[in-house]
């Protein structure tokens, strides 16, 4: 359980760590490491040199744009992130999932942005990044990119990021006038990782007729899954129907899989029950904003 | 690997503050914190269960921050205050709060999990000061004990709160 050897390097400014990637493509970005520690610990993946950039300041950065969104650096811890109250208002789904990323502990070290990077369809984050339309920025010696959570998530640990690229902030969209969001998850333990998670996004109309229904998913498939269930509520309304119907719509998108923790029947019964629970709880919440915006 | 004849793997001397206390120590970078912390300070009380983050018997406090020393590097730790369960006595070196409060509802049976529990305490009181029983199970969910059944040692973090209340400037953080 000891890391093998590896030569070190810890740059203070983005430029130097973009030059030290390039030099030395083979090397890792280490950020909070709670994910890539315990990695290099069991030996499941060799690292010949690590790009320490926890002492890059330019990459702290919490900025809220009312209106706009979210962006944060990439070492933003998950805890810092969570306590930010300006965040939770212009995005409360950030805060809301944020709040079943592992346990305290790991939080007040692992970064969101690493998180994102991870790409692991069991963290919140991903899925968070994917249900809500989030943007990655990246930068190497040749300039920088944004990346689309659609075009991140490639496969199962793997994103569309490039060896020296890093990861400098992400980008999260606000909520919208009339929308909702919700977010509920299982785990054997709070902060383990979920047997299963859902969280959900309902927009409304002038009305208050449904307009827009999206759910996505924690550890019930290989790449963060969303899926679109709008369909299931033709009517505007909120029906008992409509909710089964979205549960049953939802698992034809994903692969829910035996592990130790749980079987694929117990995380299928767990999708469809949080589906249901989430996607109501989203729509009260829609209910509830779109209130306080006209009395407002 | 190491060819033959060259077994002595690199190492950097790096600083580390611990409890108030600078110590200069060569290490190679891939020493985890924990290690730095037992072998090569010979701080025993950060204890070592699983090495990847699940157990919290490894927890100490980063800038008052809990954080796992199993998952952190030594050399990536310098620039930070490091406080350990040896920091956590009061300044005359008799138990802190949160320790008076272990021994006096029995938290503790082997006492394996103790100091991971000591320091997540400690620095969980000092942002809530007055947990409820609910609020103090949620202080302790990232921390595995096999001996206790955990009843005790919610009932030691509310007594460490009052402990803590009757007397505040006893402080035991070690800062
Ligand atoms: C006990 C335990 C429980 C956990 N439970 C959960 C959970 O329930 N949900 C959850 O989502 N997570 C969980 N985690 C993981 C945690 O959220 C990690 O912090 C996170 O996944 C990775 O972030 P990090 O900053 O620690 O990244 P690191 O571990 O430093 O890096 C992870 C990977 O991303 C790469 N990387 C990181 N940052 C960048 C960057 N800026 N640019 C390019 N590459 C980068 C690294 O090279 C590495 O490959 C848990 C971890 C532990 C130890
Ligand atoms: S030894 Fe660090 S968490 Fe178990
Ligand atoms: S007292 Fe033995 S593990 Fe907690």
């Amino acid at each position: 359980m000891k890391p093998a050897a590896f030569t070190y390097q810890r740059p203070t400014t983005l430029t130097q760590a973009l030059a030290a990637y390039a030099a030395a493509p083979e090397a890792k970005v280490l950020a909070g490491g709670q994910s890539l520690i315990p990695l290099m610990s069991m030996r499941l993946t060799s690292v010949p040199e690590l790009i320490d950039i926890n002492g890059i300041e330019e990459l702290s950065h919490i900025h809220v744009e009312r209106g706009q969104g979210v962006r944060f650096g990439a070492i933003v811890r998950h805890a810092q992130l969570h306590a930010h109250a300006e965040a939770r208002e212009v995005q409360p789904l950030l805060h809301a999932a944020l709040s079943h990323v592992a346990h305290a502990t790991i939080r007040n070290r692992g970064t969101t942005v690493g998180s994102i990077v991870h790409a692991d369809a069991s963290g919140e984050m991903p899925m968070i990044m994917s249900l809500l339309g989030g943007t990655l920025t990246v930068a190497s010696v040749e300039g920088r990119r944004e990346i689309t959570a659609e075009d991140l998530f490639i496969g199962p640990l793997e994103t569309s990021l490039q060896a020296g690229e890093i990861a400098v902030e992400a980008f999260v969209p606000a909520l919208p006038a009339r929308h909702g969001v919700a977010f509920d998850e299982i785990a054997r333990r709070h902060g383990d990782y979920a047997l299963c998670g859902v969280g959900a996004i309902v927009g409304l109309d002038a009305d208050g007729a449904i307009e827009h229904v999206r759910a996505g998913y924690v550890s019930v498939s290989e790449t963060p899954a969303v899926v679109d269930l709008t369909g299931c509520f033709p009517d505007g309304e909120l029906t008992e129907q409509g909710l089964k119907d979205a549960a049953e719509l939802a698992l034809t998108h994903l692969e829910p899989e035996a592990d130790i923790h749980a079987s694929a029947e117990y995380r299928a019964q767990l999708a469809r029950t949080l589906t249901t629970r989430v996607v109501a709880a989203a729509h009260a919440d829609a209910g509830a904003r779109a209130n306080a915006e006209v009395t407002a | 690997m190491t060819t033959p004849g060259s077994t002595a793997e690199q190492t950097e001397t790096i600083r580390l503050r611990v409890n108030g206390v600078t110590h200069e120590v060569d290490v190679p970078p891939r020493r985890l914190l924990s290690d730095a912390l037992r072998h090569d300070l010979g701080l025993t009380g950060t204890h070592v269960g699983c090495e990847h983050g699940v157990c919290g018997a490894c927890t100490i406090l980063v800038d008052g921050q809990p954080t796992r020393a199993c998952l952190m590097f030594a050399i990536a730790a310098q620039e930070y205050e490091l406080t350990t369960v040896e920091g956590m006595t009061r300044p005359d070196g008799s138990l802190g709060p949160v320790q008076q409060a272990f021994k006096d509802c029995h938290g503790l049976q082997c006492g394996f999990c103790t100091p991971g529990f000591i320091t997540t305490i400690e620095a969980g009181l000092e942002e809530n000061p007055d947990p409820t029983p609910e609020e103090a199970r949620d202080m302790i969910s990232g921390n595995l004990c096999r001996c206790t059944g955990y009843q005790n040692i919610v009932k030691s973090v509310r007594r460490a709160a009052e402990l803590k209340r009757e007397n505040p400037t006893g402080e035991g953080a070690g800062q």
